[in-house]
């Protein structure tokens, strides 16, 4: 399937415009109808740009240096601001690659993903190649291109497949931008949607699959709504790949429809464990059932999530 | 950032040495590490490496280091080979009356993150201090343990000479 997912239609820079996670976009794509309309024309215009911003193999825009001079600016935030804290490094193996699957909180300012970044290279030294997948609008946004120096590439299977056969450390978010957007009452809760290109991803490369469960993201803010159908009715979907175009209540902004400019976090007690690694081969047999092993993983993934979430007293104060 | 503790031990240096130049015992007596081991085959004093992690706010802080300087009963300094800059320092030295003063330096930092990074050693610097001033306070104890006990052993055995003593004569008598 991976496989059928590198050879759907790839955009100028070369990337799929496929996310990893997501094997069923491609479905409605010949739909290629013309937009006459100037709202539609603006955001094709967009969209465009979108794509010619993402770089294609960034994988060797990680800079360690800058990793490192960035670590102490990144810990004041994570352990003042955000109180973080990270469990269960040691679960990660030494080394080789390995595919660490995290659920996905906080809007579009995610602070999980900062705060594990932190720890993540704290932990093994940013000598370990570590690369996250993101979001091209993430990556294309102004004023994020320092991200790629920390190694974050574009979610496409091309570059996961780079990253891993590299011998990296590799974060995603399956539940991407449908999970990140979940209302906050839904904070416990693992989605990811139904996307199971992490699993072919991981059997492909036959890499163990460290789970990496936080809490805390979505009280940054309060979520209200995917805005799913606000987005499809603009059309969002098929241009940049958003399937949601959020509502919720945020600073500085009050109500924040799409959350593009993103917002000032509230400093919400962020939590995270990274469980012991599941090799799915030998776990589930040989020649394992993606279904199956993406049920067990969400399973894990989900079990462990209860247990932070019984441990939280109070919203934001954790 | 420079940090450091000292404290006065009642035992003489080797008995302090002993401890703080075995790395097996590390874990026993440090506060905040998280991770410690032995980075090479094993080797002792200059030149050995060890891997170390200390908890300071949200991160587990730390890399691999070096001895590079290894006086028996003395002086044990170390730097940072990967991970955060440090150097740090075991300082003993003796005091009248089988005592000794044990002092434990840290310097650390991160060259080059500028102002964020005076920040953070700063304020992550009463953590380490604390985990430094834990550390001496749990050596000591350890150290004036066994110093105890070695000294119990010590006269349990010469009051076991001095018992067996005369029965033993007469053992020898008789046999005569």
């Amino acid at each position: 399937m991976i496989g059928a997912v590198s050879a759907t239609a790839t955009s100028r820079n070369g990337h799929s415009t496929n996310p990893v996670g997501d094997g069923r976009l491609h479905q409605d794509e010949p739909a290629d109808r013309p937009q006459a309309s100037l709202p539609g024309r603006l955001l094709r215009g967009l969209a465009d740009q979108v794509s010619r911003r993402v770089p294609t193999a960034d994988l060797d825009e990680r800079d360690p240096d800058y990793i490192r001079e960035a670590l102490p600016g990144l810990w004041l935030l994570c352990s003042l601001y955000f109180r973080g804290e990270v469990r269960g490094l040691g679960n990660i193996p030494e080394d080789g690659p390995v595919l660490l699957v995290g659920n996905h909180s906080g809007g579009n300012l995610s602070p999980d993903t900062t705060v594990f970044t932190l720890a993540f290279t704290a932990y093994f030294g940013v000598e370990r190649r570590f690369y996250q997948l993101a979001h091209n609008l993430v990556l294309s946004m102004p004023g994020l291109g320092f991200l790629r120096r920390f190694g974050t590439v574009a979610a496409s299977p091309e570059n996961a497949e780079k990253a891993l056969r590299s011998g990296a450390a590799v974060l995603v978010y399956p539940g991407g931008d449908h999970e990140v957007h979940r209302p906050s009452w839904q904070s416990g809760r693992v989605d990811f949607a139904g996307r199971r290109g992490f699993i072919r991803l991981a059997l492909e490369h036959d890499v163990p699959i460290v789970p990496v469960v936080a809490i805390g993201g979505q009280e940054t803010a309060l979520f209200l709504s995917r805005g799913e159908s606000l987005s499809r009715l603009l059309g969002l979907d098929r241009l940049l790949r958003l399937k949601v175009l959020p509502i919720s209540l945020a600073l500085p902004w009050g109500v924040n429809v799409g959350d593009f400019l993103g917002h000032l976090p509230l400093p919400a007690k962020i939590t995270i464990e990274a469980l012991a690694p599941i090799h799915l081969r030998e776990e589930l047999g040989p020649d394992p059932d993606v279904d199956e092993a993406y049920a067990h993983v969400l399973r894990v993934m989900q079990e462990a999530l209860d247990a932070l979430a019984a441990e939280r007293r109070l919203p934001v104060l954790g | 950032m420079r940090v450091g503790a000292q404290i006065e031990i009642a035992a003489p240096p080797d008995a302090v040495w002993e401890l703080i130049s075995d790395p097996s015992r590390y874990l026993h007596f440090m506060a905040g590490i998280t991770r410690w081991e032995v980075a090479d085959d094993g080797t002792r004093g200059l030149g050995a490496r060890y891997r170390m992690l200390m908890r300071v706010g949200s991160a587990e802080i730390g890399g691999l280091i070096e001895i590079v300087e290894s006086d028996e009963g003395r002086d044990l300094a170390w730097t940072s080979v990967t991970g955060i800059d440090q150097r740090g320092r075991w300082r003993l030295r003796e005091r009248p009356g089988g005592r000794t003063r044990v002092e434990l330096r840290l310097a650390y930092g991160v060259a080059g993150s500028g102002i964020l990074g005076w920040l953070a050693e700063h304020v992550g610097a009463p953590t380490v201090r604390g985990h430094l001033r834990r550390s001496l306070q749990q050596l000591k104890r350890q150290v004036e343990h066994e110093q105890l006990r070695r000294q119990a052993a010590q006269r349990r055995s010469a009051r076991e000479v001095s018992a067996a003593g005369p029965s033993a004569a007469g053992g020898t008598s008789n046999g005569s």
